[in-house]
């Protein structure tokens, strides 16, 4: 077990290494890089005062240098304009001397960067908008899991019934429904004058400082009912199976009541499998709260990797990939484990 | 002249008969759910034979849905026959699809008629999910198909005064005297948009997943029938695509910076190349030992296919050319316009790797099946063996999930276009017309749900017929 999970952690080093190799190599390149420098500087600079403003700032190094000063296993770019007592480089913070300007200023050295479009310190802003999220999904989860499992299990306790046929038609339903589709709908139908209902608020802003029903629901809604069908059908394929065992049948034969039977014999080993779809699901559900979070105007994660891709801010964006990134295999790891120990036919080895 | 009203002058007699049937279809949802929990189920085998309280509850169901559509089509028909005007908005919208219909009709009826001579095809028609799935796609399909007679006004084409109008308001030069599903935040009709917007959504919807397909084939196959660093490495590179959440992987590649870049360029040069490989390696296993027969087929491959693929890839009008635009333009018999190749290239290169994985699990699996183990005692070459043994083979499950990935895809071109990514502004696909509509979302909602509606119908139509597929090609 422990070498297998040893494995799995260096896998997962060796993936994060080369997607954040991957997004930083996407977002250097030149006319990503010069766009940046419009934007922070001025639109109408011309070739020449990019590729300065470009130069000074060090971003004209080759990649794999800048990649290695973003690690930290180089000294970060800076340099030094005596005469006029001004100072550009990496490591260099507004408000800062540059005596005091640190040498390396990478992840190693718990540095994340720093922000060109919030000017902010990057690890601060990452911090503060996936507590925001984190509540979010929180909520999706609370209202997802339950709803999930229970029509999951109500189809497949009697495969082929009606009841199977009716709720196996909402999960395929509720699948084909993309977040930005539902999300649309129930705000036209909920929160806008054109249908007079008005029950709910088309926008979640307020509800970072005040969550409440009013603003809060249509996010979470929309966000859990796309999963919602996923997994409830990966639910009622295990719990059709499991009603089909060996096992099953004796207590069937035995004379145990329908309702026993549910409860007491399937339901465990039905569990086991929709809970590996769960952890799964979470890395697409950040899609969703991409998606939501945008539509809602909830600044949480997904606003800000928006925000960070939108603006070609590097430092931030890669920050969000590596979140992004460890979420992934993090609960791809946490799936396998909780497979192995919920299933106690399974050996690792 | 007048607004145009939901229902027109039939709506005295129709509209309660509407809320009738759908009020007994709420009862009969309704009871479906209660009665198993208030009656004690007789679980004796005669119960079996007899009709329950449920199977009652759910022809309630199945009546009132017929009844809601048979007001549709009075509506419809009433609409077509009629005046212009009578069956209100309803009825003409209906009446606009006049030969979606027609062919819709033809289709089901030659489809049932031969339905026993067409193989899967046909028992698709035993199942009502498989049929109800079959006719949303198909309804979308021919409308694309004869998008340019549905259509009542030019997509692109803005009418003063037209602006954010509910639907049925009168104005506007077109084919009828209204905009029926009203007119957008930049006074265009809502209702041609969305049918202009199904043709780019059906095009580029099955193509990218037809190529998805032939790229994680081509390469699934020998992953998982030779196993080995081969598999290993791109095992390792397809878990790298997908854990990379797809929107941050589209603001990445689908951005006009980089296009400028030519990267989609090249990504295209890489993933178009597949196609190719596929049909040339199909051919020269099957037909190695009829030499002439191979050759042609094979030149026929490499003359079609170059000149489509350079056509793709080439463009002489590309701002900073790349080496592939010297070709000369004789060979280059269309261009496709950047935005359009990026977000093509970029749902290929995501669907990919899934389709990789599937297809490598199956080869895993019958693999060990005893035919293969006869062609390869009987002397046939590996590539013979994974696209004439194994391929077929692996048929059922691949279909079902073709049709699934095809809605997978459309929802990924409606996620690009929400996010203003790839397509232009003006462009009335479904994903960039909601974006365009949400932004006035509480006020006006019918630009933003008119596409939303059909995204969805689309998609569930999509899901409907996979999942009759699969139950037809279970039962044998």
């Amino acid at each position: 077990m422990g070498s297998f999970i040893l494995r799995r952690l260096g896998v997962m080093v060796l993936t994060a290494f080369c997607l954040t190799f991957i997004v930083f190599f996407m977002t250097n390149l030149f006319p990503n890089l010069e766009k940046l420098a419009k934007t922070q500087g001025n639109f109408r600079m011309s070739e020449a005062e990019v590729t300065s403003w470009l130069e000074d700032r060090g971003y004209l190094q080759p990649t794999l240098v800048k990649y290695a000063e973003w690690v930290g296993v180089k000294p970060g770019y800076l340099t030094v304009d005596a005469e006029n007592d001004r100072y550009v480089g990496r490591c260099v913070r507004p408000g800062v001397a540059l005596e005091d300007t640190p040498r390396y200023c990478g992840l190693l050295q718990g540095n994340w960067g720093f922000s060109s479009v919030f000017k902010e310190g990057v690890s601060d802003i990452v911090w503060k908008r996936l507590g925001l999220t984190g509540y979010l999904m929180f909520w999706v989860m609370l209202v997802m899991v339950p709803g999930a499992l229970i029509v999951g299990v109500l189809a497949g306790m009697r495969e082929g019934s009606r009841t199977d046929r009716t709720l196996s038609t909402f999960s395929i339903a509720s699948t084909a429904t993309p977040e930005y589709v539902s999300g649309v709908i129930f705000i036209a139908i909920f929160a806008s004058s054109a249908f007079g209902l008005k029950w709910f608020k088309g926008s979640a802003t307020k509800a970072m400082e005040e969550p409440t029903l009013e603003n809060f629901t249509l996010p979470v809604i929309t966000i859990a009912l796309y999963g919602l069908g996923y997994i409830a059908r990966m639910t009622r394929a295990s719990m059709a199976e499991v009603m089909t065992a060996q096992y099953i049948r004796t207590a069937r034969l035995k004379g145990v009541s329908f309702r026993n039977i549910v409860m007491k014999h399937a339901l465990r080993n039905a569990l086991i499998a929709p809970f590996t779809v769960i952890m799964l699901q979470i890395p697409w559900l950040l899609n969703g709260v991409v998606i939501v979070e945008t539509l809602f105007n909830y600044k949480g994660f997904g606003w800000l990797l928006v925000q960070a891709a939108g603006n070609n801010d590097i430092d931030l964006l890669l920050a969000c990939s590596v979140v992004a990134v460890v979420v992934v295999l993090v609960t791809q790891l946490i799936s396998d484990i909780g497979y192995v120990f919920l299933n106690p036919r399974i050996r690792v080895s | 002249m007048e607004p145009l009203t939901w229902t027109g002058g039939l709506g005295t007699f129709l509209v309660p008969l509407f809320y009738l049937f759908c009020a007994i279809g709420a009862l009969g949802v309704i009871a479906l759910f209660v009665l198993p929990l208030v009656i004690a189920e007789d679980t004796s085998g005669a119960a079996i034979l007899k009709r329950g309280p449920s199977d009652h509850a759910a022809s309630v169901i199945q009546w009132a849905f017929l009844g809601l559509v048979g007001v549709l089509v009075i509506y419809t028909v009433v609409a077509i026959f009629g005046p212009y005007g009578i069956g209100g908005i309803i009825g003409e919208v209906g009446a606009r699809f006049l030969p979606v219909w027609i062919a819709l009709i033809v289709t089901f009826a030659l489809s049932i008629t031969f339905k026993r001579k067409l193989g899967l095809y046909g028992k698709l028609f035993d199942s009502p999910i498989g049929m109800i799935g079959f006719g949303l796609v198909m309804f979308w399909v021919f409308t694309a198909i004869f998008a340019d007679l549905v259509m009542t006004h030019d997509p692109l084409s803005q009418v003063s005064g037209m602006k954010n109008k509910k639907p049925g308001h009168p104005g506007g030069e077109g084919l009828v005297g209204h905009y029926l599903l009203g007119g957008d935040a930049l006074a265009r009709d809502v209702f041609s948009r969305m049918v202009k917007g199904s043709q780019i959504v059906i095009t580029i919807a099955p193509l990218a997943t037809l190529f998805a397909f032939m790229v994680g084939i081509t390469l699934g196959l020998p992953a998982g029938y030779f196993g080995g660093f081969f598999d290993t490495l791109l095992s390792f590179l397809a878990n790298l695509i997908l854990a990379f959440p797809v929107i941050l992987l589209f603001y990445l590649l689908v951005t006009p910076e980089i296009v400028l870049t030519g990267l989609p360029t090249f990504m295209a040069m890489v993933l178009f190349l597949f196609p190719m490989i596929f049909l040339i390696i199909l051919f020269n296993s099957r037909y190695f030992i009829k030499p002439q027969k191979r050759n042609l087929l094979i030149a026929g491959v490499l003359i079609v296919g170059f000149a489509l693929y350079l056509s793709l890839i080439s463009d002489q009008t590309r701002p900073q050319p790349l080496w592939v635009d010297f070709v000369p333009a004789s060979l280059d018999l269309f261009n496709i316009p950047g935005g359009i190749l990026i977000v093509f290239v970029s749902v290929v290169f995501v669907n990919s790797p899934t389709v990789f994985r599937i297809v490598r699990g199956l080869v895993l699996d019958i693999q060990t099946r005893d035919y293969v183990a006869a062609a390869q005692t009987r002397g046939e070459g590996p590539w013979y063996i994974m696209l004439w043994e194994i391929l077929p083979n692996a048929r059922g499950p691949l279909i079902v999930d073709f049709c699934l990935r095809i809605g997978y895809t459309t929802i990924l071109l409606g996620t690009l276009g929400f996010f203003g990514l790839g397509l232009p502004p003006e462009s009335p696909d479904w994903g960039t017309t909601i974006n365009a509509g949400r932004r006035l979302l509480s006020a006006f909602p019918h630009p933003a749900i008119v596409p939303a509606v059909a995204l969805i119908t689309l998609v569930l139509g999509l899901n409907l017929l996979a999942d009759g597929l699969r139950e037809e090609s279970l039962k044998d």
